[in-house]
């Protein structure tokens, strides 16, 4: 075991339901965050993509359980299951220290009422409760300055900043304890343009100077993530159906559910001014009652007989890694976007 | 009104139909004042989509909600088929709301989660004043505009829609007053890309089959390259570049306009190859 990559193996999590069903949000995930990389973790809403955040940052709460998975990090092996009684004491000192989580609308949860120094010393003392005050002042001064970043921020109220500060301020308190790993939930997503670029900007300069270890970077804006990260893994219902570089990935799609969420972005171009997109026919299942096979399949611009009856082996070629029928049998060949989206 | 969204396609395509005129919000703050939106003057056309694009704070926004009439100005003159409706206010006020509708940017927060959706879109026909009788084939109509059949929509909850379903159902929502004007507030800003360009397409049609009057607000040039006709770019309350969209976005002719432009985040260039090498 290695320490210079985390390894998330085999995360599985249910929501429990009513109906006595459990629900599986997250199926049989396996994901690897090599140290100094941002790794990218797209697909639409309701793909599983936050619920593996909170699976990986160990805030799995009630009706949601991780049944299965272990986290390697830090030279340690975890096992992430919350079924284990004792998992959420024993769970709680990684947490912002090993583990960081920066939830989705993370900067609209700032106390009103606190300035941004109050904040930073809460969020050290909750990790050691004799935290001095100037100490926690000046670690966090000196970030910002590492950051190019006005300090005066620290002697805001939170609405004293605008979004696009809020949100790199958060980022900054959330990683002030150096965490091997960072999981950032769609951080630019409430964001304008300028600001989103700040952001991506500082996440590129923070990876640089090391202050966290490496990065998920969970979003369903591929353009984002393809300024930002190495790799890139794209879930849907619950697994992840391509892996790979992120160029790689842009450029040569080997699954259709890929090709599809590429050929819907819309980039100020002359060929967005006259192409018609269709998106993508249907909507993601019910992760309940998953299609058989492929879970793809309904919606799928290829499906062939074989991907409703059987489930897709993960193949490889080279670091690129994907699950489907099709690119078994197109070996190398990019799938193509007009006939998805004729 | 018993010919509520049926399809009047407009005849003087180009035409003004909603105008604003010099007009101006300010708002008081501590110490001061902002002026929110700066002497703006722009003309909605018929059947066509116009998209105001700018960042946060640029009084997009702010512009919309007195388009709506939801907030008063602080001088100029917002203009309906010619006629003032600046300070209008009662039956007539209602009538207004009736042609100029709009949708919000969350779906999420604009629905009653105890209502199911049918129950949401018969109280909003109280405003239509539709006379007994018809409620549901005209239910049924607007759900077909935006791709919904009642049969599967009617008995639905908010919780059991996904976020471009209940974007579709609010436009249906807005379909029903038999609007000649829709204003979209970063309407499809809050959904997957996926679903995004089905609301767009939704849009686009109902422009082609209803010539819809659309104000599409956004901060999202991409979108507003895929949807617009013409383009309007605010910054801090201004407008700075008005034009077609072929104009705005390939020859944009303003510093804030190439601004908006380098920052979009393209899928091809990745931030990091000006000076990226691998990490080892």
């Amino acid at each position: 075991m290695s320490n210079d990559v985390v390894r998330a193996t085999n995360i599985t999590a249910v929501y429990a339901a009513d109906s006595g069903r459990d629900v599986p949000a997250v199926d049989d995930v396996t994901l690897e965050v090599p140290l100094g990389t941002i790794v990218g973790l797209a697909g639409e809403s309701g793909c599983g993509k936050s619920t593996l955040g909170n699976a990986l940052a160990m805030i799995a709460n009630p009706p949601l359980y991780v049944v299965k998975g272990t986290l390697e990090i830090g030279g340690e092996t975890i096992d992430l299951s919350t079924l284990d009684p004792g998992a959420n004491k024993r769970h709680r000192r990684y947490r912002g220290d090993v583990v960081s989580l920066l939830p989705q609308g993370a900067m609209n949860a700032v106390s009103p009422t606190l300035k941004i120094k109050d904040l930073v010393v809460d969020v050290l003392r909750a990790h050691d409760r004799n935290y001095a005050k100037s100490d926690a002042l000046d670690l966090a001064t000196d970030r910002l300055k590492m950051l190019d970043m006005p300090t005066r921020v620290l002697d805001s109220y939170a609405h004293q900043l605008s979004g696009g500060m809020k949100q790199r301020m958060v980022t900054v308190v959330s990683t002030l304890l150096n965490p091997t790993l960072l999981i950032a939930d769609e951080p630019t997503s409430a964001l304008d343009v300028s600001s989103q670029k700040a952001l991506i900007e500082m996440l590129l300069a923070m990876v640089e100077k090391k202050i966290m270890g490496g990065v998920i970077f969970i979003t369903h804006d591929l353009p984002v993530l393809s300024m930002v990260t190495d790799r890139l893994a794209i879930m849907y219902a619950g697994k992840v159906v391509e892996n790979g570089r992120t160029d790689d990935l842009v450029n040569n799609a080997r699954h259709p559910y890929t090709s599809a969420l590429l050929s819907s972005v819309l980039d100020p171009t002359e060929h967005t001014r006259t192409k018609h997109v269709l998106g993508i026919p249907g909507s993601p299942p019910n992760l309940g009652d998953p299609p058989s096979g492929c879970r793809f399949h309904p919606r799928c611009a290829f499906a062939m007989d074989v991907c409703s009856a059987k489930e897709p082996a993960t193949l490889s070629e080279g670091d690129h890694q994907f699950a489907c029928w099709w690119a078994q049998e197109h070996p190398r060949q990019t799938v193509p976007m007009e006939v998805t989206h004729a | 009104m018993s010919d509520a969204a049926t399809p009047t396609i407009a005849a003087d395509t180009g035409r003004p139909v909603l105008s604003a005129r010099n007009v101006t919000k300010q708002f008081k703050v501590a110490g001061g004042q902002i002026t929110a939106v700066d002497d703006v003057s722009v003309d909605f056309r018929a059947g066509k989509v116009l998209a105001v694009v700018g960042e946060s704070g640029s009084g997009k926004s702010t512009l919309a909600r007195m388009l709506l009439r939801l907030m008063p100005v602080t001088s100029g003159t917002i203009t309906y088929l010619g006629k003032d409706v600046t300070n209008i206010s009662g039956r007539e006020l209602r009538a207004y709301w009736r042609d100029v509708q709009a949708v919000f940017q969350d779906p999420f927060a604009s629905f009653n989660q105890f209502f199911s959706v049918g129950h949401m879109l018969r109280r909003s026909l109280r405003l239509a004043e539709l006379s007994s009788g018809g409620e549901d084939e005209l239910i049924e109509k607007c759900l077909g505009y935006v791709g919904l059949k009642s049969a599967d929509a009617l008995h639905k909850f908010p919780h059991q829609l996904s976020g471009g379903q209940r974007q579709r159902v609010m436009i249906a929502r807005a379909l029903m007053m038999n609007p000649k004007v829709l204003l979209a507030d970063e309407a499809t800003s809050m959904l997957d890309a996926s679903l995004r360009v089905s609301v767009l397409n939704v849009l686009q049609d109902l422009r082609e089959t209803l010539g819809l009057t659309v104000l599409f607000i956004t901060h999202d040039i991409g979108q507003a390259c895929y949807l617009a006709d013409e383009v309007v770019v605010m910054e801090h309350g201004l407008v700075v570049e008005h034009g077609t969209t072929d104009e705005v976005i390939f020859e944009p002719k303003h510093d804030y306009t190439k601004r908006l432009l380098a920052d979009v985040p393209d899928l091809k260039g990745s931030l990091k190859s000006a000076n990226w090498q691998p990490r080892s």
